[in-house]
């Protein structure tokens, strides 16, 4: 059935796309370059997508393998961890990871066990993808991170593209990996444009994370969206003569602290953001890990930045009093760097 | 194939009762002895044994083809050794050791055989159905004709993911059967504590899904609805639910005694009409001498003796590969950065120990 071919590039081209489009393109190339590839889920098909990351695809690859499902997470992401195990390359797309909640029983309890649980006999190369974040007033139970619960639990792999390059690699990475993976996609993202490698053989490796602004003074470890708002922090700082490096992590589990560690040892100096909350979360992670890894490093108490820890209101000022915003980022900067 | 041809007729031929015998004695010798290891603390955790069942178990599996698959909960003794898992591999991997099937890293619950499409023992009520539906629905994206079987007890009936399957399987026309070993007991509650409708096999038909009830202490009933099931399954892409209704003699796992939610004269009465007896008797019926049938129960005795005593001299598995199979080989070089700062320990027992490898 499948009939689509995919370009070949000049080495080394880029294209300016958005988010979306970038993820949109990585399934694209999968699709065509592997049969056991499907994509799996709520809307994927005839509606092209709830966020239209899957538009087009089904015309393109046909309904078998553009899956429209009931509103049943629990019953297809544990249908994806199946068919992963006879060696399917399933995507299951969840249209929020609020809703990833439903099926938690099968992404913990199955897909992260299967390795361990049945000593290597079978894996479960499984991706699961979904977006979090918040900013557009959807209230509590639709502006959730809850990317940490899920970096937590052994067996499984999380990865965070905060840019639409890493949009397309990371996914490409996880469709080619041998193992779950979840790959948390941002909503405020999905509109943000960038510079996107056409190789289809380009992958952005799992694991690694990457500098995306250098400096001197001060270390911003960050993902998904909380790049871009560390980022716009770290140029404001520049106009006051303050140099911030930017950590993107890229990769939850495993997370690459060694990029960390050595960028903190260089500014001597760190502060964590995320758009989750904070308590046991993403940068509680990171916090623990520059402390004991770059102890004698640090000229200051390792600073944390994340959602105000309520369920999130509906009210556009109390929404945004509860985000974690560039001023808040900037206090915190301040109070890292004694200024 | 031989079996098919017999049932036809109506009957059995007495090889293949024979045969099927010996695999039911072979299951209630095992869990009779499992039960005596776990007491003698060579096996922990949870032990849950499906003596009375077996005709339910045996009669499932051997209408089985051989390149079908097979899942089920965690009551799985039975199932993996009448799919042909040696007593050995079984008994190793409740002793938690390397020889198990599951490298001591599964236990009881989590009995596998992937070579025999034997995909696992799992131990949340009603998870491994939408698993099962994925490798139904994976038979099917491949182009093959084979079909699921996924085992079920009567408690996993009321919960959400139970309905979720049975939907994606009618829906998609998946070739799976799900079949619902009704023991009469989810843990202590009793179907009729617990299910509104307890004829437990009515509720296919909320999906428009084919759902029928055998006595699943009549081995002949089971394997013929079994067989007929899954041929619609394999045929027609016709998903299907089979209810059998059984008797757990022990209570629901070791640790249960089974009196709390029952009585001695219930059980005592269910064991008066014992599946291994009724199949003993009809093949005295057929001519088989008490010689030969007390040779059965002494093969039994002897494979499960051997078992215990190869899952005794198997080794522990090795501590310095306690992370390992978690990741797939080849993912050690994702997590080379994730060491600095770890807990404590954490380097040695995991990085150290074969994560990724």
């Amino acid at each position: 059935m499948t009939t689509a071919t995919v370009t070949p590039t000049t080495p080394g081209a880029t294209e300016v796309m958005t988010y979306r489009e970038a993820l949109r393109l990585a399934m694209r190339e999968e699709l065509a370059r592997d049969e056991r590839v499907f994509i799996m889920g709520e809307e994927v098909g005839l509606f092209e997508g709830s966020y239209k990351v899957t538009a087009g695809l089904m015309d393109e690859f046909g309904p078998d393998r553009v899956r429209d499902t009931p509103i049943s997470e629990e019953g297809f992401v544990g249908a994806g961890v199946g068919a992963a195990m006879l060696g399917e390359r399933p995507i299951v797309e969840i249209m929020t990871i609020n809703f990833l909640l439903v099926a938690m029983d099968q992404v913990i309890n199955h897909a992260a066990k299967v390795g361990a649980m049945f000593g290597g006999e079978v894996r479960c190369p499984l991706v699961i993808r979904t977006p979090g974040g918040a900013g557009n007033q959807l209230t509590a139970q639709h502006s959730q991170s809850l990317e940490g619960w899920f970096a937590s639990t052994p067996g499984l792999k999380v990865v965070a593209p905060a840019n639409p390059a890493d949009a397309k690699g990371l996914l490409k990475a996880a469709v080619r990996d041998e193992d779950p993976v979840l790959v948390v996609e941002n909503l405020p993202l999905y509109k943000q444009k960038g510079e996107v490698p056409l190789d289809p053989e380009h992958v952005t490796p799992i694991g690694r994370a990457q500098v995306v602004r250098e400096g001197s003074d001060l270390t911003i470890v960050a993902h998904s969206y909380a790049v871009t708002r560390s980022l716009e922090v770290a140029g404001q700082l520049a106009e006051e003569g303050i140099s911030a490096e930017v950590v993107d992590l890229r990769s939850l589990r495993p997370l690459d602290v060694e990029t960390v560690a050595a960028s903190v040892a260089r500014t001597n100096r760190a502060l964590c953001v995320e758009e989750g909350w904070p308590s046991y979360g993403v940068t509680a992670e990171i916090a623990a890990r520059i402390g004991k890894a770059c102890f004698d490093d640090l000229d200051a108490p390792v600073e944390r930045v994340g959602m105000a820890e309520v369920p999130l209101p509906y009210a556009k000022n109390l929404e945004l009093a509860a985000m974690p915003g560039s001023e808040r980022i900037t206090a915190a900067a301040r109070s890292v760097l004694n200024r | 194939m031989a079996v098919a041809h017999a049932a036809e007729e109506g009957a059995l031929p007495v090889d293949v009762r024979m045969r099927l015998y010996e695999e039911m004695v072979l299951s209630r010798v095992f869990e009779t002895e499992a039960e005596r290891q776990y007491k003698a603390a060579k096996i922990g955790g949870y032990c849950h044994l499906s003596s009375g069942q077996e005709a339910t178990t045996v009669g499932v599996v051997e209408a089985l083809e051989p390149d079908d698959l097979l899942v089920t909960g965690y009551r799985c003794h039975g199932f993996a050794l009448a799919r042909g898992v040696s007593p050995e591999a079984v008994m190793a991997e409740l002793f938690g050791r390397s020889d198990g099937c599951a490298h001591g890293r599964g236990g009881s619950m989590h009995l596998l055989d992937v070579g025999r499409g034997f995909y696992g023992g799992w131990g949340i009520v009603a998870g491994q159905l939408p698993v099962a539906t994925g490798l139904a629905l994976a038979l099917v994206r491949q182009g093959r004709s084979q079909a699921v079987v996924c085992e079920l007890g009567d408690g996993a009936v009321n919960m959400g993911a139970w309905h979720e399957s049975l939907n994606l399987a009618a829906l998609w026309h998946l070739p799976i059967v799900f079949l619902i070993v009704n023991n009469e007991y989810g843990m202590g509650t009793s179907v009729g504590r617990a299910s509104a409708e307890p004829e437990l096999w009515r509720r296919a038909g909320a999906h428009r899904m084919h759902g029928e009830r055998v006595d699943g202490d009549d081995l002949d009933a089971v394997l013929e609805a079994s067989r007929r099931l899954l041929q619609g399954a394999r045929d027609e892409r016709r998903p299907a639910v089979l209810e059998a209704v059984t008797y757990r003699y022990r209570g629901h796992s070791v640790a249960d005694a089974g009196l709390a939610y029952r009585t001695r004269e219930e059980i005592a009465e269910r064991r008066s009409s014992d599946p291994l007896v009724r199949v003993r008797e009809q093949l005295r019926d057929a001519g088989v001498s008490e010689a030969e049938l007390e040779d059965v129960d002494r093969r039994a005795d002897e494979r499960v003796r051997a078992a215990v005593e190869f899952a005794d001299a198997s080794p522990e598995p090795d501590v310095s590969r306690l992370a390992a199979a978690m990741y797939a080989p080849g993912s050690a070089e994702q997590f080379e950065r994730m060491r600095p700062g770890s807990a404590f320990g954490e380097e040695q027992l995991v990085f150290d120990a074969g994560l990724g490898s």
